[in-house]
């Protein structure tokens, strides 16, 4: 049998590397971005001279050939899935027997005026980063069009070439959508502390032609023009399925699939961030476009191709991400606005750079999530405590077991406890203590 | 920049850190500055056969006076740059991670080290005239520590000198292994060793440049096991010319010395086949036997043959070649002179005896390893590049498996530069030998 992966990103390698250790099917990766998978994550590292861009490829280039997992480098136009082929710009035909579609997402263009010029790119590709690296020789101004995860890296980029940035964020606070009013107005100070020129409430109107095709200058809602020699366009990202739509293929905003990533199409797969999910599990989007959706993803058809037909359960939702100098990790549910039926409580250190935010049910005090910044906290004790339901009260005794900050780190438990205490008048204490062999023992327990 | 990161702008486009010219000048004046310390101390200015010195070394005349009321040699010399670059470079380390209280804790603990144990401690011990003794080097690494010329200074230094061979045993058989057991080796490779102290603080700009590659691996356990065979025979071939020449005044005879050995060898043997150890990988444990086995026969050959020779050569040419091929050669010159080319490890990672036993002490037997944080990793690549062993750790950590690996010396940076708190060094007496441990993939 031929499996077929379009796209070498997370999602079509894990499905790749899971299908090999499953069986001896003929595997083919595509890809028209580079010849070998590495993470994207780390684009921002190269360019800030941290990495070489070899450094950012998890496996070393005879492991493909070691594991039987051919690759092929071609840029796919059109899809014929009756006859089950893949049609390439070069005129190149690539037949399947089974179809994993992994094509990633592409940086949103929201129909701005000059959004097409040159010195205007998302960061998404290693295109993107050769571009940035381009346009960044004597760069006097940067300015980056909204205010997420990605619109930030890209101003540590130019930070770290001393390049002035103007920061545009539609919102009144940074990634406020996802993030509580606190650890937003945090990172807020983050952004201005490092010299970046933060524009709240600001957005794009206009991108504006220097006459030779190139951007010179932008205009926001409010009016104001900022000149400038680059334009990051850091607006989200939706699914790369625009090459699709004349296919016979069920598109949503992505590639609508079902509980076992399967498409429409019989033997076409759907994974990643170019995935839709049609019934998605209570509390979960049906687009998730995030490094580790696309691991699991992977995993999963992976299964369902070799023989056992499994469900997409994601689990409890996690993230992390960098906000400059400040680590941000997130367990469960941390909805930006606190619903009616949660507390929370939250702990933020006087240095104004360290928090911990712990949501609970507020029926039966079960805690529902948690969201650290600048402190580190074990994933799989904070997923043990939400999944099983734990109370407040138990997860604040033993909470030590949770950090997984570097030896002799400061603990902050007992200033948390005390925080709680003094909120609810109770006097819990501590019962655990940071040891590996405590956390092991309670993950091994049925508790 | 960042308040709580740790700065590595630009390290890969800077010549000095990128292997650029800046870098191959530098890895010269290192490499031409050991060779000549090492076979052109006069060039220095070391004055010979009781003349005064001149040049440079006589600078350092005065400081040395003052500690030992003796004229400088060479060493002296090398020994006063040697903790200054390692003051100097460790207080440019703790300021880069200054966020990172293990990364100041440990490496305040090595500049305390070379310089209280590895350089003022040995000067003053010489002004009273006892032997020249660094508490914290231990066999093999202090591969003279059964030279004869030492031998009998401990034995003819009085309370004093019976300690220092007393505690030199105990390091190796006790204090060593039971570190090791609790810490992983990282207890002595980046918190007290010198040679890992150069590395961690003036070496910490080109740990970058260590190799990860899987060939790059296996040449390292090739190597390093090789030199700890070569200083394994080496010593007992010392040891039995020392017995040799002092037949009737020591409580060690050769029949003692003989049996000791076969003891440790044996016993050696037993755990290593045994099945005690999950942690040992089957074509490894065949391997090890028959080097014993070989040890073994040697051992019995130079008992009953002339004790001059364990190998086809006498046993003081095996030392000198040892002295030279690999305490100054590879420890030295290449160890050091090659630190903006080949990355700060090099000898750690290659050639250190001492780096292989306790190695192999924290594969089997060691609480230590690097958890790993869930589903966390992003595979970017920071902590395999800054690794200055050159492990992949992104290949453990994107499985979100503990790192247990032989050469890991818990510097801890790994888990400092990574971007999304997957890394923390750890221990615990759970799960020890069960611990899933990657094969080449």
């Amino acid at each position: 049998m031929h499996i077929v992966i379009l796209g070498n990103g997370i999602s079509g390698v894990t499905a790749a590397r899971n299908i090999r250790k499953l069986s001896d099917h003929k595997i083919t990766i595509i890809s028209s971005e580079t010849s070998y998978f590495f993470s994207r994550t780390a684009l921002m590292y190269v360019y800030m001279g941290h990495l070489r861009f070899q450094d950012t490829q998890p496996y070393e280039n005879n492991f493909w050939e070691k594991n039987r997992i051919n690759l092929a480098q071609a840029h796919i136009q059109k899809i014929d899935f009756d006859q089950k082929i893949l049609l390439a710009k070069n005129g190149e035909q690539i037949t399947y027997d089974k179809l994993i579609l992994a094509v990633g997402s592409k940086p949103n263009k929201l129909g701005w005026p000059g959004q097409d010029l040159k010195a205007v790119h998302g960061l998404y590709h290693k295109q993107d980063l050769e571009a940035m690296e381009q346009y960044s020789l004597g760069l006097k101004q940067a300015v980056i069009v909204g205010g997420g995860l990605i619109g930030l890296e890209m101003a540590e980029m130019f930070l770290s070439r001393k390049i002035p940035v103007t920061f545009l964020v539609r919102e009144s606070s940074f990634w406020s959508i996802v993030l509580p009013p606190e650890e937003s107005a945090m990172v807020n100070r983050q952004i201005l502390y490092h010299g970046i020129d933060l524009r709240l409430t600001t957005e794009l109107k206009e991108i504006v032609d220097d006459g030779n095709g190139c951007a010179s200058a932008i205009i926001t809602n409010k009016d104001e023009r900022i000149e400038c020699g680059f334009v990051g366009l850091t607006a989200g990202v939706s699914p790369n399925v625009a090459f699709l739509k004349d296919a016979n293929l069920d598109i949503g905003q992505g590639i609508l699939v079902n509980d076992h990533l399967e498409t429409n199409q019989p033997d076409v797969f759907a994974i990643g961030d170019c995935t839709e999910i049609r019934s998605p599990k209570s509390g979960r989007r049906p687009i998730e476009a995030v490094w580790y959706i696309g691991r699991m993803m992977g995993e999963l058809v992976a299964q369902n191709i070799c023989g056992s037909k499994a469900v997409y359960n994601p689990g409890i939702w996690y993230n992390s991400a960098k906000f400059l100098g400040i680590e941000y990790q997130v367990y469960g549910d941390i909805p930006s606005q606190l619903p009616p039926n949660t507390q929370t409580l939250y702990w933020e250190h006087p240095d104004g750079n360290k928090s911990i935010r712990i949501n609970y049910n507020t029926n039966d005090n079960a805690v529902t999530g948690f969201n650290l910044m600048g402190i580190r906290y074990r994933h799989k004790i904070c997923e043990k405590w939400i999944h099983n339901k734990v109370s407040i009260t138990k997860v604040l005794e033993n909470l030590s077991l949770a950090n997984f900050d570097p030896e002799f780190f400061k603990a902050y438990e007992s200033d948390i406890l005390a925080s709680y205490n003094k909120k609810t008048g109770q006097s819990l204490q501590q019962k655990s203590k940071r040891s590996l062999s405590s956390v092991l023992s309670f993950l091994n327990s049925s508790q | 920049m960042s308040t709580y990161s740790v700065n590595n702008n630009g390290v890969w486009f800077r010549s000095i850190s990128n292997k650029g010219l800046w870098a191959w000048i530098l890895s010269v004046i290192l490499t031409a500055f050991y060779i000549v310390l090492y076979f052109f101390p006069g060039t220095l200015g070391q004055g010979t056969d009781g003349a005064e010195n001149t040049g440079i070394i006589k600078l350092f005349d005065p400081l040395s006076y003052v500690l030992k009321g003796k004229p400088a040699s060479q060493w002296f010399l090398y020994g006063t740059l040697y903790s200054l670059a390692i003051l100097g470079f460790g207080l440019k380390f703790i300021r880069k991670y200054r966020h990172n209280r293990y990364e100041v804790l440990r490496t305040t603990s090595v500049i305390f080290f070379q310089l209280g144990f590895a350089f003022l401690l040995p000067e003053i011990l010489q002004k009273l005239n006892k032997p020249y003794y660094d508490f914290k080097n231990m066999w093999p690494l202090n591969y003279y520590f059964f030279d004869s010329y030492n031998l009998d200074g401990y034995l003819s230094g009085g309370k004093i000198g019976v300690f220092m061979l007393v505690w030199g045993l105990l390091m190796i058989f006790v204090i060593s292994p039971f570190l090791t057991y609790w810490y992983g080796k990282r207890w002595f490779c980046s918190w007290v060793c010198g040679c890992g102290g150069l590395a961690e603080t003036a070496g910490d700009s080109f740990r970058h440049l260590s190799d990860n590659s899987i060939k790059a691996w296996k040449i390292e356990r090739w190597l390093i096991h090789t030199v700890l065979v070569f200083v394994i025979i080496m010593s007992i071939g010392v040891l039995y010319s020392y017995v040799y020449d002092h037949p009737s005044d020591l409580l060690v005879t050769r029949n003692y010395l003989t049996i000791i050995f076969l003891i440790v060898l044996v016993l050696a043997g037993v755990f290593i086949g045994s099945n005690i150890f999950k942690g040992i990988q089957r074509e490894d444990k065949n391997k090890t036997l028959v080097v014993i086995g070989a040890i073994i026969v040697l051992v019995i050959a130079a008992h009953l043959g002339n004790r001059r020779n364990i190998l086809f050569i006498d046993n003081g040419l095996l030392r000198q070649w040892y002295g030279f091929f690999i305490g100054a050669v590879f420890s030295g010159i290449v160890g050091v002179g090659f630190y903006p080319i080949l990355g700060s490890r090099v000898w750690c990672r290659y050639g250190c005896p001492m780096a292989a036993i306790m190695g192999i002490q924290q594969k089997l037997f060691s609480r230590f390893r690097i958890t790993t944080n869930g589903g966390q990793c992003i595979s970017c690549g920071n902590c395999s590049t800054y690794c200055e062993m050159g492990i992949d750790v992104r290949a453990y950590a994107q499985k979100g498996q503990d790192i247990v690996r032989a050469s890991c010396v818990g510097c801890g940076v790994c888990s400092a530069v990574c971007p999304r708190g997957v890394l923390k060094l750890e221990g615990s007496q759970y799960d020890i030998s069960d611990r899933i441990l990657l094969k080449e993939q």
